[in-house]
């Protein structure tokens, strides 16, 4: 980040414009970035997953707008956009508007903690992780409001199963994550990526030691999600839509694209906890062997953050196949996988790790 | 200012044609080929219009999809009303267009649900081919292509109007606000 922010101050002066303006927009521009991709990427999902459900029940997906059915997704939000707002009339005016507006902001803070590539973390503090949790839990509280304040029986029923299941699940992930900074010795992102990087390449990742782990942050994650087969706050035949069921319009498509928002940021901290983040499965970057060293030593960074963006694109693709297969849970034995399950694997894992960084010498390699 | 309107016509007509979300609604015998429809063979999904939404207030379609009895009828229209304009209804089967089989003899089945609600599409069958029904979507898109939003906005007027008329008490329940361009 220092290098960029050397770089970016460095073509300001260059024309003449004070430092002070560089400054302030440095830390602008990555929000603006931020924004700009999220919006990109989120569409770019919805297509995905509808296209991915098609192929795995042998349809065709959509096909008919754009090339392939590449602008589905921007009609469907070009409609939902123009489409009526109502709030209904026993609802609480300003905590049912206040719902869709605040959920977006948490996934954008999260998305801002990741290491994109070695130079490049929009807020690179040293207690990054932690941060990413606390933040990562937040959307469930606008989950809530929307279920309260719509005033319906079945919102409300749906709010309430997000609630304790993200209870539930919040606990595994804890000592999951416990066990990550145990190995790596750091709460920081960037530092967890830079601890996995060996010459081993793909058997140099977290994922490899700290198996039990990653499988059980995967469920978890899934669950946190409320995707199938845990998406009980939505389940349809059970409560019409869960906690979004008196949405509609604009309103719903906030709630809609932020689910898939929330998706990638934790593919994107999955793949940075246990598949080496941003690091080559080859041990080395390909883009100083491929081209000339004064291009490739730039290119490096795109290629760190395409080896991220495709983990998690290939956590995602995992996501959707669970989904298209299992059906879904009952709500006593979700709670009940859990709590009697995942949270004593999650300790004993806990417990593996610190064996394993004793018995290493203090590094896991 | 003709050419602004058109092409914001043209820009809504397309993505509303193009991501009809029907509400998951069926009464009957026709309820099977609207599943049928989504199923693989016929794949509604092409069109983009697979997302069936369980709440009115994000459908866009209504698809009904079989007979309507007197009992039934005010939950059709209670449902009709809750979906966020712009609306569209398709009546699939014989029953939903005219009665059907129970034109005559029933005493307990309505003769049309066009009594109820206004229609867009009637598709007779008994029951339709799940054919039929992509072919009564694909009209449905191309009567949506030649739409304007101020003749939308005539429309909405006059069936409003009509709705307070015949059925006051359940439009009185529901606070509309109107935002975006409708």
């Amino acid at each position: 980040m220092n290098y960029l922010y050397f770089l970016y101050i460095e073509f300001l002066a260059k024309h003449n414009i004070p430092q002070l303006f560089g400054d302030i927009t440095f830390y602008v521009i990555p929000c603006c970035i931020i924004f700009a991709a999220l919006l990109i990427v989120v569409l770019a999902l919805v297509l995905f997953e509808r296209k991915l459900l098609g192929w795995f029940t042998q349809r065709k997906g959509p096909n008919r707008v754009g090339f392939w059915g590449l602008l589905q997704t921007l009609a469907d939000a070009f409609k939902l956009l123009c489409k009526e707002n109502i709030t209904p009339k026993g609802a609480d005016r300003f905590l049912f508007n206040l719902a869709p507006i605040i959920i977006f902001v948490p996934v954008m803070v999260a998305l801002g903690l990741i290491p994109y590539s070695s130079e490049f973390t929009f807020m690179n503090f040293q207690t990054n992780l932690l941060i990413f949790i606390v933040i990562g839990a937040m959307p469930v509280l606008s989950i809530l409001l929307a279920g309260w304040a719509s005033n319906n029986k079945y919102s409300l029923f749906g709010a309430m199963r997000s609630v304790s299941q993200i209870l539930a699940y919040e606990l595994p992930i804890a000592f999951v994550i416990l066990s990550v900074a145990v190995l790596a010795s750091s709460l920081n992102l960037s530092q967890i990526t830079l601890a996995q990087s060996s010459a081993k390449g793909i058997f140099g990742w977290f994922g490899i030691p700290c198996f039990i782990g990653f499988v059980i942050m995967f469920i978890c994650v899934i669950a946190e999600l409320n995707r199938c087969p845990f998406d009980l706050p939505e389940a349809e035949s059970e409560l019409i839509c869960g906690y979004n069921t008196e949405y509609s319009g604009m309103r719903f498509a906030i709630f809609y694209l932020s689910e898939y928002a929330l998706l990638f940021a934790n593919a994107l901290l999955l793949a940075v906890l246990f598949l080496g983040g941003y690091l080559s499965p080859f041990g080395k970057y390909l883009s100083p062997m491929i081209f000339p060293p004064e291009i490739g030593s730039i290119l490096v960074y795109f290629e760190q953050a395409f080896w991220l963006f495709a983990k998690s694109f290939l956590i995602i693709f995992v996501i959707i196949w669970i989904r298209a297969t299992l059906p879904r849970l009952a709500a006593f034995d979700l709670l009940k996988f859990s709590w009697a399950c995942l949270l004593p694997l999650s300790i004993l894992n806990l417990f593996l790790m610190v064996i394993l960084k004793y018995l290493t010498g203090g590094g896991y390699v | 200012m003709n050419i602004i309107l058109t092409s914001i016509d043209y820009i809504l007509n397309q993505s509303r044609a193009n991501s009809l979300w029907p509400l998951t609604f069926a009464t009957s015998c026709c309820g099977i080929e609207m599943m049928q429809t989504v199923a693989s063979n016929n794949d509604i999904a092409r069109f983009g219009s697979e997302v069936f939404r369980g709440s009115p207030r994000q459908a866009d379609l209504l698809i009904c999809a079989g007979t309507i009895t007197h009992k039934m009828a005010p939950v059709l229209l209670r449902l009709y009303e809750q979906m966020a304009e712009p609306k569209y209804v398709i009546a699939m089967g014989a029953c939903t267009c005219g009665g059907g089989m129970f034109a005559e003899t029933s005493y307990s089945v309505i003769k049309g649900i066009d009594k109820i609600i206004p229609v867009d599409i009637y598709l007779p069958m008994c029951p339709p081919k799940p054919e039929s029904l992509i072919d009564a979507i694909r009209k449905l898109q191309k009567e949506i292509g030649k739409e304007s939003v101020l003749k939308r906005k005539e429309f909405l007027n006059k069936h409003t109007q009509r709705l307070t008329e015949s059925c006051g008490m359940l439009t009185d329940e529901i606070n509309v606000t109107k935002l975006g361009v409708l």
